[in-house]
C-alpha cells in the first residue's frame, strides 16, 4: 500500500510518501491513521488531531469507514486550500 | 454535445488575454466569456504564497468539476488553470472561463467554478513572510458552505 502525505502531515510525518504493508485488522481510512500513527513520533504529530485530516484512496476523497486494501494509494492531507 | 473543458495544473504564469481568445476562435456562436481570475495578495507582510497539490488526483478532480458544469449549463466551453509552486503578490494563482451562448449560463458557470475549485480540489496553500515565518493556510467555513448552495 502505497500512502503519501501532503502540507504539515507531510512536515510532521517528515516524509512525503512510504509503502507499508498494515495487519489485516487494519481495514479502513480511520484504522491506518491509527496504526500509521504509531509508526514514529512524526507521524503521532502528523496524526494528532484527526479532526483536521483528510484522506484520498486512489485519488478520491473519502471518509474515515473507506476501506482500505492491498494495493490502494491513500493519502492523507489537511483541508483544501485552492482557488 | 457538452464543451470538452481545457484543464492546466502549471508553475508558469497564465495570460488572460490568450486563454479567452482561444475559447471563441474560430466559431461565432460564442455569445459570452465569463472570467475569474483569483490573484495573490500581499495581507500582513506576505511575500509569496507556495502551493502545493496533489499530482494526478488534482487533474482528476478539476476535469470533473469542469464536466460537471459543462452538464449543468449550456457552455460552448470552459477552461480552468490552476498554478502551483511559488507565487509573489500581484501575480494569478487560478483562472477560470466560461462561455456560452448567454451570459447567465457563463457567469453562474464561472461562479460554481470556482466555488468548486475551493474546496474540491487537492490544493494547500502556504503563505511566506518576509521576516521568515510561514504557515499553512487554514479552510475556511464559508468556503464550504458556499460549495454546499450548488448542491
Amino acid at each position: 500500500m502505497k500512502v503519501l502525505y501532503f502540507a504539515w502531515l507531510r512536515q510532521r510525518a517528515g516524509i512525503g510518501e512510504e509503502s507499508v504493508s498494515p495487519p489485516p485488522e487494519v481495514r479502513d481510512v480511520g484504522g491506518l491513521m491509527r496504526w500509521l500513527a504509531a509508526r514514529s513520533p512524526g507521524h503521532a504529530a502528523a496524526f494528532a488531531d484527526p479532526a483536521q485530516v483528510r484522506a484520498a484512496v486512489n485519488q478520491e476523497f473519502c471518509g474515515p469507514d473507506h476501506p482500505v486494501k492491498a494495493g490502494d494509494e491513500v493519502a492523507f492531507f489537511p483541508p483544501v486550500t485552492g482557488g | 454535445m457538452a464543451a470538452v473543458p481545457t484543464i492546466r495544473v502549471q508553475e508558469d504564469a497564465f495570460d488572460l488575454a490568450a486563454e479567452t481568445a482561444a475559447l471563441s476562435a474560430g466559431r461565432v456562436d460564442v455569445g459570452g466569456i465569463a472570467s475569474f481570475v483569483g490573484l495573490c495578495r500581499a495581507d500582513d507582510g506576505l511575500e509569496a504564497l507556495v502551493l502545493e497539490h496533489y499530482p494526478g488526483m488534482t487533474e482528476r478532480a478539476l476535469t470533473r468539476i469542469a464536466e460537471e458544469a459543462c452538464g449543468r449549463w449550456p457552455l460552448s466551453g470552459c477552461t480552468l488553470v490552476h498554478r502551483f509552486g511559488r507565487i509573489r503578490p500581484g501575480e494569478g494563482i487560478v483562472l477560470v472561463l466560461a462561455a456560452s451562448r448567454h451570459r447567465v449560463a457563463a457567469l453562474e458557470a464561472c461562479a460554481f467554478l470556482i466555488d468548486w475549485l475551493k474546496t474540491g480540489a487537492p490544493f494547500w496553500k502556504r503563505e511566506e513572510f518576509a521576516d521568515g515565518a510561514a504557515r499553512w493556510v487554514e479552510a475556511r467555513h464559508e468556503d464550504e458552505a458556499r460549495t454546499r448552495e450548488w448542491g
